[in-house]
């Protein structure tokens, strides 16, 4: 107490080298803060409410609803448009990333690409699907397709839209990482193109692609407005469907349902986490 | 249920609005000597002139979710104005019906609480403790199955599913006809019909001119999986914006909101299926603790008054049916061009009972997504 009334007090002279000491914890106050009102505090309430009823009192039955057919069939939708839109942009994303690695480090393409990835990686929502609609919807000015219309291959390749800038600015840097020196050591003892990335830059880059893809994955989960914007007569995923039990004004609104609804969309992302850590630890055995 | 394309934080937004902006010059209760917050009818109060002048004494009103475009509002809103001088206070312009009711319980005790509604039969049907009864004078217009008995609540204009589609097509008389060939991707709801009550109604339509009964939705979703099928139906639902693109030429709702005028649309034609009338009306209901009594019950006459320039006429002018209508046929008051510019109707009319809108929703939240998906 006597530093903090020193430091305090400010007019007297401290001498040098005399820091407050402030315990280590202090620092971290901010971020448990930040992450404790924003993340676990809503997720909290979200979670109790998700085993109550409307009226208030607890209801665990509720939870059979989950992998009752209606229902599972949203989480088996959304499942779907993640897995496509992960895989295809990790994809996609790696390759163009491994190309703007290997061109020069401050080079115009480069720089293009880096600046044209971050903002198109925020190129989601409302905007997206009016950018595709207004281009080769069925009123369109280049073309007038449907394919788009699809569910999941139409609008999980319009998610790949938005995935893979982002795979490229997530993923960029563990490229970048790749030591030149590593592939001529393995090619000086002898080992061709495909045995450097299989034995080499393949175990190396795994778990940030795999972690990189989990990302991407979570991306898709959570996208709402791209896909209420196109096909929102139909309820495919399971944010569309939250948006139902919010909003219905036909006599199907209930919060609770909502909840419920958020809270197995947190059981799918732990489940997702905990495939990737395994993963990821058989990824990096290697490494230790 | 206005359109079910808004957003919820829209709604959000314009709530904290207007708890930021409202004033508090709050100033409830009498009017030369009558509670008219107690009042149940113009004459009971002491008869019109006496409301009249209570009401222009508050000097305010407070509206909420009436888009200016629906059913003629934004004109119906300035000549109450212009004729009594009393400002009307217009929040959450694009609101649902529940968010009405939300905002009646968030405000009641201030100033800027709504004072009257307009919502759906539903809504209204499950608030009737948020309300107080009242007795418009033209209350013996209004057909007895479209008014609570009270007074609590008192269905105002409505209208009937309509298809409306783009001249392109040529000439549609019957919904099987848009299981051709030509219409692929054209079809569309307002709407998820889980969500959104024009939606619903949708489906009902189609299911009546399939030969289901109200009590029994399946053969309109039936129809629905055909035309998802032969990949006719749009996944995206229309909206004001996506007719005139062209995006969705064929459209099932309302028939006052499928009107040219109202869509904007030259090439755009209407019509209601012989075998299958539908109709849905909306209700008006006043705040129980309105904070401006008197101004909310002379809008209420005001909007059921038969006059020319009255609610009943305004409403028929913005393309939607008042209550009041077939009253007003036979006692002439009704604008006769105003009536003739609306779809013509053959066949008796179906409303949907609260057991049969219940049971239709129950069917569609466990059938709609697997016939369509």
């Amino acid at each position: 107490m006597s530093v903090a009334a020193t430091t305090e007090a400010g007019a007297r002279p401290s001498r040098a080298g005399r820091q407050p000491h402030l315990p280590a914890w202090l620092g971290t106050v901010p971020f448990f803060a930040y992450v404790g009102v924003f993340l676990l505090w809503p997720t909290g309430i979200l979670v109790v409410n998700a085993f109550k009823n409307p009226s208030g009192s607890w209801n665990f039955g509720g939870v059979s609803t989950l992998w009752g057919p209606v229902v599972r069939s949203y989480f088996i939708g959304s499942f779907k448009l993640c897995l496509i839109s992960a895989v295809a942009g990790a994809v996609f994303g790696a390759l163009v990333a491994y190309a703007v690695a290997s061109g020069k480090p401050d080079g115009a393409v480069r720089r293009f690409a880096l600046a044209g990835s971050g903002v198109l990686a925020q190129f989601g929502g409302v905007t997206l699907a009016f950018a595709f609609q207004a281009l080769i919807g069925p009123a369109g000015l280049l073309f007038h397709a449907s394919w788009y219309y699809n569910f999941p291959w139409g609008i999980g390749l319009i998610y790949i839209y938005f995935q893979v800038p982002l795979m490229v600015l997530v993923f960029l840097p563990a490229i970048d990482g790749l030591k030149a020196q590593w592939r001529e050591a393995s090619e000086s003892l002898g080992s061709s193109t495909w045995q450097y990335w299989r034995y080499v830059g393949g175990p190396l880059l795994a778990p940030a692609f795999f972690g990189a893809a989990l990302l991407l994955f979570a991306n898709a989960l959570s996208a709402f407005a791209t896909i209420e914007a196109w096909e929102n007569q139909i309820a495919y995923t399971v944010p569309q469907e939250i948006s139902t039990s919010l909003s219905s004004e036909v006599g199907l609104a209930n919060v609770n349902a909502a909840d419920l609804l958020a809270f197995g969309m947190i059981v799918m992302v732990a489940v997702v986490m905990t495939g990737y850590a395994l993963l990821q630890r058989r990824a990096a055995r290697w490494l230790r | 249920m206005r359109s079910p394309y808004r957003f919820t934080l829209v709604g959000v937004a314009a709530l904290a609005l207007l708890a930021a902006g409202c004033s508090s010059s709050s100033n409830s209760g009498s009017g030369g000597g009558t509670n008219w917050s107690t009042v149940s009818s113009a004459s009971a109060g002491g008869g019109m002139s006496k409301l009249i002048a209570a009401a222009k004494k508050e000097g305010q009103l407070n509206v909420i979710a009436l888009p200016p475009t629906w059913a003629n509002y934004g004109n119906i809103i300035k000549t109450f104005s212009t004729k009594y001088g009393i400002k009307v206070n217009s929040a959450l312009p694009d609101g649902t019906s529940q968010q009405e009711v939300d905002t009646i319980k968030q405000k009641n005790g201030t100033a800027a609480a709504p004072d009257v509604v307009d919502v759906g039969v539903s809504v209204a049907l499950a608030n009737t403790s948020l309300f107080t009864p009242y007795k418009v004078s033209t209350w013996s217009a209004i057909p007895a199955a479209q008014k609570n008995s009270t007074g609590l609540w008192y269905n105002d204009y409505g209208g009937y599913m309509a298809v409306g589609y783009s001249s392109k097509f040529g000439t549609i008389t019957s919904l099987s006809q848009l299981l051709g060939p030509k219409f692929k991707n054209a079809v569309a709801l307002n709407g998820n019909p889980t969500a959104a009550n024009a939606a619903l109604n949708g489906v009902m339509m189609a299911n009546l001119a399939e030969g289901g009964s109200a009590s029994d939705i399946s053969k309109g979703v039936n129809f629905f999986h055909e035309l998802k099928a032969k990949g006719n139906f749009s996944p995206v639902s229309a909206t004001g914006a996506t007719i005139k693109s062209g995006s969705t030429p064929v459209v099932f709702n309302w028939d006052y909101l499928n009107l040219p005028s109202y869509v904007g649309v030259s090439n755009w034609k209407v019509f209601i299926p012989s075998n299958a009338v539908l109709g849905g009306y909306y209700a008006q209901a006043i705040n129980k603790s309105a904070p401006h009594p008197a101004a909310a019950r002379l809008w209420e006459e005001f909007l059921y008054s038969q006059a020319t320039d009255g609610g009943q006429n305004l409403w028929l002018q913005g393309g939607a049916r008042p209550v009041e209508q077939v009253a007003m046929s036979s006692n002439g008051s009704i604008d006769k061009a105003a009536a003739a510019k609306l779809p013509a109707v053959s066949g008796s009319p179906v409303f949907l009972s609260q057991g049969q809108a219940t049971g239709a929703a129950t069917y569609l939240a466990t059938n709609w997504a697997k016939a369509v998906g």
